[in-house]
């Protein structure tokens, strides 16, 4: 009884929440686009600056593995794997063949995409553990790649020098901010793709695979095109943040991808909130800047990236920012039109 | 004359290799067997299994370097390690199992507490290397050409002994049948009395021990032993389980011999960088052409 | 030729024999009944009908085409859909969301359409969202609209199954045990529905337990038992087989 009661102030509280959001969301945006805007303008030092970088970056990598685990429910632990493909291809286009930043970072992304589709195809008919021991597998192989094939990758010693992108004849740099907007302006549009593919059949098609396979498929969804959909797009997003991350810190080597990167990923899904795109920002500001805040911490900060996987699956599964809309379901604008005339008319019909 | 000589090392070298994978096969075998009786009973891939393996092989070295002898210090090991287990299932996995959450919380839970152990253990006692006792070492037998360590013969022995012993719990003591009811149908063994939570805890121990045993195998073998060890170990556990078709306690044996011999075999052949993509590549293997495994059971679906 | 045109179907499980050369046939806008006992084998049928399991030997039609030991998928496109006797939705997704899914397959826009909202998707999608809102007025559904699928009750989450089942745009609808869990008057506007849904043309499978229902809407009723048939006719006669009452009271012997 007092549960319900419970569940059911919560609910109110996350719909006048929402009332309040949908009600002033042009001065909200408005207001958060000013400040992300100005953060280079309010005299934070360039470490401060390098953690809101990082926090983009890892918004990134969290919304491309949430179109993964989040809203198809297939749990990767592989991703540091296309991170590090996305961040070497474009490291060595960049360093081999002078490429600028947007052809590497697309070439990085479409590699990535290009392997994520390699590690779906034969995996895809697995159950949900088997294949995520898999992905970690492709992380493992990738990584072995990059400290074996010293030709190529420069084995364990890495990349070094890799170019800092370049724009409008102008170099994008930590003191120039160049490279906060450069993050900007790609998390914007990750989180444009990301939420103009959940709002469409494509994104329907997800979320029932992940809430009930077989009645997917029994809907007549190609459950494995859509699955192997997932895993290129998530592989993208991360490829081309990988791209990003590479040209951001200037070297590259094969442990700044390990199976710990791949963990961390998760937890930022689910601390934020799976199938969620605004858990995302959330989760990563929270797991990227609490280890800075509490410099004590440090060392133990990989421990805490356990515990928050333990203890949220433990007690908020859902995630912190992951309640379920209260507001009616947004219906597209020319059902809207069409709904009204129709009311329209038959209101005309009852005059009559 | 000296191709009959190199024909002869060649030979060997094979018999000998074989020796070495079977041996280490044998401890994978006992490390795959905790990924099996936990998957058959609870359906899920206890992922920090390589980490217990990981804190087993240091509990072990700690103790040793407290001087309480090399066998106390075993067996402390044994005990902690399949506490650690029952630990693990307690803390984490059965409040989820109250909940009735999703099979997924289940990995992800295991997952972080993988990630909480390793990462511990690189606190409290570094991430360097450390050299680790020859327990076993006892001097080479000789076995006509072939020359053996006597610490694989040991290792090859003594899982040996532990997984017929391990069979023999399963398969004749009331502890035993109580695991294969709550396998087969946990709600009504729970309603014919069985104490399901004990039976999943002494799963949990007995997974752990057995991995505790192994690790002090394997670390005695190499003589090395650091917090990151289970990862890779675990995951050839996890391959070898899954060859023999997870659940299925005699497969794991098959599995992990296969995987031990393939290994050595791809060391000695391919170079040493590549000891530790074969089992990977076998995993994906029978994932792609049998997930079932060589003796697993297929499901039938039910809708 | 029937509409559906089953010819001695078999499946086997091991060595148990599920289903046996079972034969049967629908014609276009019928209610067709499957009834028999627990573990007769009558969802084995529909899974084999739609595609879940292949056959082991027999051969299913559909409008002259075999349609047995395809790809779920296909059978859904070629206009066969169905519910489940253990509700499987969507259950975090909203009820409108559900039927929306259930539309997917003839939702023709594609990756392009979808990033660029094209004129397109636009039309699609408002297209489809309308036939959802249509549907669910249509099943009484109207008001639920909004809500998440989980938080309906029973009754009205088996009417969110047919409700996705139509969405498929099916021309035969199976039905697995529909109007479990409803009361009696849940179940009367079901039945009503049903027969509507006839009348526009869907032709409609039940697997039902409740007798009242079954005598009261079929067109025409199989019995199966142990995976065999054992007896067909229309509702009257069924009423009076002596070989189906002795299925349903547990196989009282002949010489008893």
């Amino acid at each position: 009884m007092d549960k319900n009661l419970e569940k059911g102030k919560s609910k109110n509280f996350i719909l006048i929440l929402e009332s309040f959001i949908e009600k002033y969301k042009v001065p909200i945006a408005g207001v958060s686009a000013l400040i992300l805007l100005g953060l280079p303008f309010m005299g934070f030092s360039q470490y401060i600056m390098r953690i809101f970088i990082m926090i983009g970056i890892y918004s990134m990598l969290a919304l491309g593995l949430n179109i993964l685990t989040g809203y198809t429910g297939l749990v990767s632990l592989g991703h540091a794997g296309f991170y590090a493909i996305g961040a070497y291809t474009a490291s060595l286009l960049s360093l081999k063949l002078g490429a600028n930043f947007l052809v590497a970072a697309i070439g990085g992304a479409v590699l990535a995409a290009i392997c994520g589709l390699l590690v779906s195809l034969p995996t895809l008919r697995l159950k949900g553990t088997y294949l995520s021991i898999v992905t970690l597998g492709f992380g493992e192989i990738v990584k072995m790649i990059l400290i074996n094939w010293d030709k190529v990758t420069n084995g364990t010693l890495g990349l070094k020098n890799i170019p800092r992108p370049s724009m409008f004849g102008l170099k994008l740099t930590l003191v120039n901010n160049g490279m906060y907007y450069l993050m900007l302006v790609l998390v914007a549009l990750i989180t444009l793709l990301c939420t103009l593919l959940i709002k469409s059949k494509i994104g329907r098609a997800f979320m029932s695979i992940k809430e009930d396979e077989l009645a997917a498929i029994m809907m007549g969804i190609k459950t494995t095109r859509y699955k192997a959909l997932a895993f290129v797009i998530s592989a993208f997003i991360t490829g081309i943040t990988g791209a990003f991350y590479a040209s951001m810190i200037g070297f590259i080597e094969p442990n700044s991808f390990t199976f710990d990167i791949s963990t961390l990923i998760i937890s930022i899904v689910i601390f934020g909130g799976m199938g969620t795109i605004r858990g995302m920002f959330l989760g990563s500001a929270i797991l990227i800047a609490f280890p800075e805040v509490f410099r004590f911490l440090m060392d133990y900060r990989f421990v805490v990236y356990g515990l928050v996987l333990v203890l949220m699956m433990r007690f908020r599964p859902q995630g912190m920012l992951g309640w379920k809309s209260q507001m009616p379901y947004k219906l597209p604008k020319l059902v809207k039109e069409s709904l009204k005339k129709n009311n329209k008319d038959n209101l005309k019909t009852q005059q009559i | 004359m000296s191709g009959i000589l190199t024909r002869n090392c060649v030979a060997t070298v094979i018999i000998q290799q074989l020796f070495n994978g079977l041996a280490l096969g044998m401890a994978y075998a006992l490390i795959a067997v905790g990924y099996s009786l936990v998957f058959g009973i609870l359906r899920l891939i206890n992922f920090s299994h390589g980490a217990v393996y990981a804190f087993s092989a240091h509990i072990a070295l700690l103790f040793v370097g407290l001087n309480f002898g090399i066998i106390p210090a075993i067996i402390l090991s044994i005990v902690l390690t399949g506490i650690l287990g029952v630990l693990i299932d307690k803390t984490a996995l059965e409040p989820l199992r109250m909940n009735n959450s999703i099979p997924m919380a289940s990995l992800i839970t295991t997952i972080g507490m993988s990630n909480i152990i390793q990462n511990l253990l690189m606190i409290f006692f570094n991430t360097e290397r450390k050299s680790f006792p020859a327990f076993f070492d006892f001097g080479m037998i000789k076995f006509g050409s072939v020359q053996v360590n006597s610490t694989q013969v040991v290792m090859f022995v003594v899982s040996l002994i532990l997984l017929v012993f391990l069979t023999l719990i399963i398969n004749k003591t009331k502890l035993g049948l109580a695991m294969r009811a709550t396998e087969q149908n946990s709600k009504a063994a729970s309603l014919m009395g069985i104490n399901t939570n004990f039976v999943i805890s002494a799963t949990f121990f007995l997974g752990g021990a057995s991995a505790a045993i192994a690790g002090v195998l394997i670390s005695g073998y190499y003589q090395i032993v650091y917090p990151g060890m289970g990862f890779m170990v675990g995951l050839k556990a996890f391959a070898a389980a899954v060859l023999g078709g997870i659940g299925v306690l005699y497969g794991s044996v098959v599995g992990g011999l296969v995987v031990g011999v393939s290994e050595s075999y791809a060391a000695t052949f391919m170079g040493s960088s590549y000891r530790d993509s074969v089992a990977f590549i076998i995993l994906i293997l029978v994932l792609i052409i049998r997930p079932t495994g060589l003796f697993g059971k297929k499901d039938i679906k039910k809708v | 030729m029937a509409y559906l045109k089953v010819n001695s179907i078999t499946k086997q499980f091991g060595g148990l024999v599920a289903v046996d050369k079972v034969s049967f046939e629908v014609e276009k806008d019928e209610i067709v009944s499957i009834i028999g006992p627990n573990g007769a084998g009558k969802t084995t049928i529909f899974n084999m009908l739609t595609g879940v399991y292949g056959i082991d030997s027999g051969e299913i039609t559909f409008d002259g085409t075999p349609i047995h030991n395809t790809m779920p998928q296909n059978i859904v496109d070629i206009g066969i859909s169905r519910t489940f006797q253990n509700i499987r939705l969507f259950p975090n997704m909203r009820v409108i969301e559900n039927v929306l899914v259930g539309t997917h397959i003839r939702t023709k826009y594609g990756f392009i359409d979808t990033l660029f909202r094209t004129p397109r998707y636009k039309r699609e999608e408002a297209q489809k969202t309308l036939r959802a809102i249509e549907i669910l007025n249509s099943i009484g559904l109207g008001n639920r609209i909004n809500d998440y699928a989980q938080n309906l009750p029973y009754g009205e989450q088996r009417k969110v199954e047919i409700a996705r089942a139509i969405a498929t745009d099916a021309k035969i609808i199976l039905l697995d045990e529909p109007a479990a869990g409803m009361n009696p008057q849940e179940s009367e506007e079901l039945l009503r529905f049903i027969r509507e849904l006839r009348d526009k043309g869907y032709t409609i499978i039940l697997i039902e337990h409740d007798m009242n229902v079954v005598m009261n809407i079929s067109d025409r009723i199989y019995v199966i038992d142990h995976g065999k048939k054992i007896a067909e006719g229309l509702p009257a006669d069924i009423a009076g087989n002596q070989q189906v009452i002795e299925a349903y009271l547990g196989g009282v012997k002949k010489d008893a």
